[in-house]
């Protein structure tokens, strides 16, 4: 008789459907989420494409339809340390970071106010500050404050402890080791941003204003290190021409050999947001393919329509300081013109590809790039980015799918 | 059990609420006011403490319907979770929506005391009104319907037998397999992405004719479909002969169908012997077992030009990309190859779109010299004697014109979704479900109205005998976060049919429907709604004696729910509903409500707010998805609010009835602020157009104010996105200032 509980490792959009669409059929899923909160990526998106809808919408009804199932546990700050056994019957070894603070949070911020570390957001790609205690994010599920024990300067500062009238505050907690039974696996631990910083060509990391895909988004949302005006990171200025620069190391034989499938529509999603803030805004996308398929091709064709917007097909050669303005010169061959362009811009906008976040398992196999095709034994299965590149509905498309799988292993076994 | 003796009453004083409100005053709400039988105190209620207090009452049977003042229902469920099949649970926002949105000076306190104490009222008189569940607990036919028989069909099919379900699949035509069977080879569908690989259709068939759980029917059409999740009877047409069954749940996999080339003339298909379609080349490559011989005399061919969007991305065919053409283009390349490796492929395309993993695919026709590809279009192709074709082709690569003599040229021509007519133009549909607009005669007169059209389904519902389907036809989900989100309960469409894709994600996604088809069959069997509210056990019940029969109910529901008798009046199913309360909003006779929400209820709550006798007040009703966590970001930014608003939240903004607004306006509330979803093409509305309900019936909102004698203005509707929770003091200053400019209700004070 098999464990009828399944494990969900990653809790983004993909592990957390799974999680919710096994839940609500009737088996036991245990969702481990590596950060202190739920929502991975998508938690961080200002918009999604095409609707352009703010994501916290779907995380919010799916927060809400976990919050009265008993059926789904729910760890954060944990990893999986080691697994062992068959399909149907896995025991599995959670490791779970000490956040520091306990379940008596009541989200007051008393201890934020007194934290006398400032340290650079994860969360928003270190463009601010949070706090060494701090709340992930306004709308985190779970609603509670984390310590970033790294940061604290003084290991005897206990200031936010005693700020905290709950007792919610533990400085002296420990990781934990959890042991879990389960039927069958699921990996949906997602993706991280290619490092932009590889492609010497295009400046990141030496021109400030050059950003990446994911720091725009957080550049664009309300809640975000500018509270939703875009502004160039090296003087807070608005920005009014801004140039996207496609598969900054997707389709490139040095950096990644695959297509990461939704910077295309990333970027032109992006555009809106850049003229949306600025009626007289200017917008070049350099392109080797668009690549919106399906029903996409309506977002192309209206973003296409609007004259600010310039789609070109060209390759970036290089990226450099404007000295005059403290912008950007891009150069640029237009392909279909077969010149050379030079483009000066307020700000670049690399729309760098998705790389799997876990890519070392000795329980997993791997294709060539990194995604996860399964695991190496039945009852194991992959979702998401971490399987293959795709967008946000095709992953959720995926991972219900997959959560179907994983109930299979515990039917058949 | 609407005993009202067995209300409790628990406020916490924790957070900075004991800090900013007399706590004691609240209690005399409770005790004087209510005369709630229990109401105790607690200095941090969510505290293991706090909560046994709660407990406790509990098992001594002391109370069963609990008003906890403190937090936001958005957190501590997990701490406030008392056997909802037994007890009323009730969250007052103290915290984040009154103590965190006021400032905490001494002139702020007795606005915010007024606050705290009128969502006391409001939250009691919700609990009293309040009744627990009865879930309707039934025996639901556990069959799964699969329509269509190819690689989707099939694959869900397989996938809920895997799951231990049984299904019953039909087909339309003799055989199983759709288009997947006529494939020479497929493209790869695993790493390395780079090598073509056999069909493995056949072996799928196979798996299915020889699984018990699976019940195939070929040459078969739907008659008709009643009923609804868990008890479905449908009707067969199997070769001339009627059958019946039941079914529980259905997964709509019918697929598409190849765009009329017949239209492509200008491409000289019909004209030209050989030009023909990627279907064709599949079949003709098929027969000459992996040899390309040209159709108009089987001479090997040594040339041939692919054109890509051969209809597709172009408004006057198809508006969108067909998503496989690329990769199928890069396939029957490479059987050109194949077939004579001195034979060459030119592949002419507006873009390359080998989506993620597939770009290595797209890279070993890139390697291969044989291959040319280039962005560019086809401007003409002419015949020569021998019927070999010159096609003048712009490459935009080279930025030049160019002639290519070719042997053949293939079309890759599109999908359309099995939804669309064969009369009916892709590009040109009108709205929500296939039918044509006609004139009919009413009593007021002619109207424009929809007649179906019977297609695929045959479902007899008074909504219509299709899936509602968006932009070019696709009974597709309008939801990024919810690909399976379906207007028809139980219903769920999946593969080509809802959205162009491939096999493989056909595959993935009829694992996905399998998986919500089996779902709604266990969430019904327990009384339960299906997405999103699936821990709602409660569902409408209506007072049949006050029934006028206005069919509004029916109409209005956005899943189809109702379907009615010959004289209008409703007919209910349960397990189709998705409990937004929609139908509740639209009665005018207020017949509709459930166990723990109805027009009366929320009537009760509004007429408890002690209305000041002056000054600008305001009642808000808010969407609880969104517009009500946005309010609860408000408090946690500790952004402040204008004190003289109090806010109810709805299930959804659709379920607003109009009484309301009376009631309100009648009470000398100045005026009413509606805070929903987004509507229109991109709506956010999690129940399709609830807030576009409201916003009609706002329309007729001014017959109520006429009678009033007041203006329209005292009434609007905000579309709010639940991140835009910055903007929200704003719109409230704003539409308080409004009011102030329009002047007092002069009810007020009566």
């Amino acid at each position: 008789m098999s464990v009828e509980t399944i494990l969900i490792v990653g809790g983004g959009i993909s592990g957390i459907t799974t999680a919710v669409e096994a839940a609500e059929v009737g088996y036991n899923t245990i969702l481990v989420e590596k950060n202190p909160y739920l929502g991975g990526r998508v938690a961080q998106l200002n918009k999604y494409f095409p609707k352009l809808c703010p994501p916290y919408c779907g995380l919010e009804m799916n927060f809400r339809r976990i919050k009265p199932n008993p059926k789904i546990t729910v760890y954060t700050m944990t990893e999986v340390e080691e697994v062992s056994g068959d399909e149907g019957n896995y025991k599995v070894r959670l490791k779970v970071s000490p956040r520091y603070v306990n379940e008596k949070c009541t989200a007051c911020n008393a201890c934020a106010e007194v934290c006398p570390v400032e340290t650079s957001s994860d969360f928003n790609f270190g463009m601010n500050k949070t706090k060494a205690i701090d709340l992930p994010h306004e709308m985190a599920y779970p609603m509670r404050y984390v310590v970033d024990r790294d940061v604290c300067t003084d290991s005897s500062c206990d200031k936010c402890v005693k700020a905290c009238k709950y007792d919610a505050i533990d400085l002296s907690m420990k990781p934990e080791t959890v042991e879990v039974n389960v039927g069958s696996i699921v990996y949906a631990t997602g993706w991280k941003p290619y490092d932009a910083a590889n492609m010497d060509n295009l400046g990141y990391g030496k021109l400030k204003n050059v950003i990446t895909n994911m720091m725009m988004e957080r550049l664009a949302s309300p809640n975000g290190p500018t509270k939703g005006k875009i502004l160039r990171p090296s003087d807070n200025k608005e920005v009014k021409k801004v140039v996207f620069v496609q598969c900054a190391g997707s389709r490139d034989e040095n950096h990644l050999n695959y297509c990461s499938a939704i910077c295309c529509m990333a970027s032109l999603k992006q555009a809106t947001y850049i003229r949306e803030q600025h009626p007289d805004s200017q917008v070049v996308v350099a392109y080797i393919d668009l690549r919106t398929p399906g029903k996409y091709e309506d977002f192309l064709n209206k973003v296409d329509a609007d004259e600010n917007i310039k789609l070109m097909k060209g390759k970036v050669a290089k990226i450099e300081e404007d000295p005059a303005t403290g912008g950007v010169i891009v150069t640029a061959e237009d392909v279909e013109g077969g010149e050379k362009v030079y483009e000066k811009a307020d700000m670049v906008v690399l729309a760098t590809g998705m790389v799997p976040s876990v890519t070392e398992n000795a329980s997993l196999s791997f294709e060539e790039n990194g995604f996860i095709v399964a695991g190496k034994s039945s009852g194991v299965y992959s979702t998401g980015v971490a399987k293959r590149p795709s967008d946000v509905t095709s992953s959720i498309l995926d991972a219900t799918g997959v959560a179907l799988k994983s109930i299979q292993s515990l039917v058949r076994s | 059990m609407a005993d009202e003796k067995k209300i409790g009453v628990y406020l916490c004083s924790d957070c900075g609420i004991g800090e900013a409100l007399d706590i004691e005053e609240l209690e005399k709400v409770a005790t004087s006011e209510f005369k709630v039988p229990v109401c105790k105190k607690h200095q941090f209620l969510c505290s293991r403490e706090g909560v046994q207090v709660i407990k406790d009452d509990i098992n001594n049977g002391e109370v069963n319907k609990i008003v906890i003042a403190a937090c936001s229902p958005r957190v501590n469920n997990d701490v406030f979770d008392f056997d909802p099949l037994k007890n009323v649970v009730e969250r007052v926002n103290l915290r984040e929506q009154v103590v965190w949105t006021q400032p905490s000076d001494e002139e702020s306190r007795e606005a915010s005391q007024m606050m705290a104490a009128d969502y006391l009222r409001m939250g009691i008189t919700r609990a009293e009104k309040a009744e627990v569940p009865e879930p309707k607990v039934t025996d639901v036919n556990r069959t799964v319907l699969v329509v269509g028989g190819g690689v989707t069909g099939l694959t869900a099919a397989l996938e809920a037998s895997q799951t231990g379900y049984k299904t019953v699949l039909v087909e339309k035509s003799g055989e199983l397999g759709g288009w997947a069977k006529k494939m020479y080879r497929v493209f790869p569908s695993k790493p390395p992405f780079a090598e073509l690989e056999q069909p493995t259709i056949g072996a799928k068939i196979e798996a299915a004719e020889n699984d018990k759980n699976i019940t195939i029917h070929t040459n078969t059409t739907i008659s008709s479909i009643e009923g609804g999740p868990g008890e479905y009877k449908v009707a067969i047409d199997r070769n001339g002969t009627e059958e019946t069954f039941d079914a529980g749940s259905i997964v709509l996999a019918t697929g598409w169908k190849p765009y009329d080339a017949g239209k492509l003339d200008h491409l000289g298909y019909g004209k030209y012997k050989n030009v023909v379609t990627n279907l064709e080349m599949e079949e003709l490559v098929t027969k000459g077992n992996g040899k390309v011989l040209r159709p108009s005399d089987g001479k090997p061919a040594k040339n041939v030009v692919f054109m890509q969007c051969a209809g597709q991305r172009d408004e006057n065919h198809i508006p969108y990309c067909s998503t496989v053409c690329c990769n199928v283009s890069m396939k029957q390349a490479k059987y050109v190859r194949e077939s004579d490796p001195d034979a060459g492929a030119f592949v002419v395309y507006k873009d390359m779109r080998t989506m993620g993993l597939y770009e290595n695919f797209y890279k070993s026709a890139q390697d291969d010299e044989g291959i040319f590809l280039t962005k560019g279009e086809i401007l003409g192709i002419e015949e020569a004697a021998d019927g070999s074709l010159h096609v003048e082709i712009d490459n935009r690569l080279l930025d030049r014109k160019m002639k290519v003599q070719a042997d053949m040229v293939v079309l890759a021509t599109g999908m359309v979704s099995s939804m669309v007519p064969d009369d009916k133009k892709v590009n040109n549909l009108t709205p929500e479900y296939i039918g044509n607009m006609v004139k009919k005669e009413t009593e007021d007169g002619e109207i424009e109205a929809l007649e179906p059209e019977s297609l695929i389904l045959n479902l007899k519902y008074r909504q219509g005998p299709e899936m509602p389907h968006l932009k070019w036809g696709f009974p597709d989900s309008h939801f990024i976060c919810f690909p399976y989100e379906t207007r028809r309960t139980g219903i769920y469409s999946a593969g080509a049919v809802r959205h162009p894709m491939d096999a493989v994600q056909s595959a993935a996604d009829a694992a996905g429907a399998a998986l919500k088809a089996i779902q709604c069959l266990t969430l019904t069997a327990e009384g339960r709604a299906v997405h999103p509210r699936t821990w709602d056990r409660t569902y409408p019940e209506i007072r049949f004696e006050s029934c006028t029969q206005c069919r509004r109910c029916t109409v209005e529901c956005p899943f189809g729910a109702y379907d009615e008798t010959d004289d209008g009046t409703p007919l209910e199913y349960p397990s189709r509903c998705r409990r937004c309360g929609v139908c509740m909003g639209a009665c005018p006779q207020r017949v509709i409500s459930f166990k723990d929400y109805s027009v009366d209820m929320i009537s009760s709550v509004l007429k408890s707010i002690e209305v000041p006798d002056e000054g600008t007040f305001i009642l808000g009703f808010v969407c609880e998805n969104d517009a009500y966590p946005a309010l609860d970001m408000v408090g946690l930014n500790r952004m402040n609010l204008n004190p003289n608003i109090r806010m109810i939240p709805l299930r959804c903004l659709g379920g607003l009835n109009l009484v309301w607004v009376a009631d309100a306006l009648s009470r000398g509330i100045d005026g009413i602020l509606l805070l929903g979803c987004k509507y229109g093409d991109d709506y956010q509305c999690h129940y399709v157009k609830g807030s576009q309900m409201a916003n009609e019936r706002l329309g007729k909102v001014q017959e109520t104010l006429d009678r009033l004698m007041l203006e329209a203005e005292r009434v609007e509707q905000v579309q709010l996105s639940i991140n835009e929770w910055e903007k929200l003091p704003g719109i409230i200053e704003e539409f308080s200032k409004k009011i102030d400019d329009i002047g007092e209700n002069p009810y007020k004070g009566f």
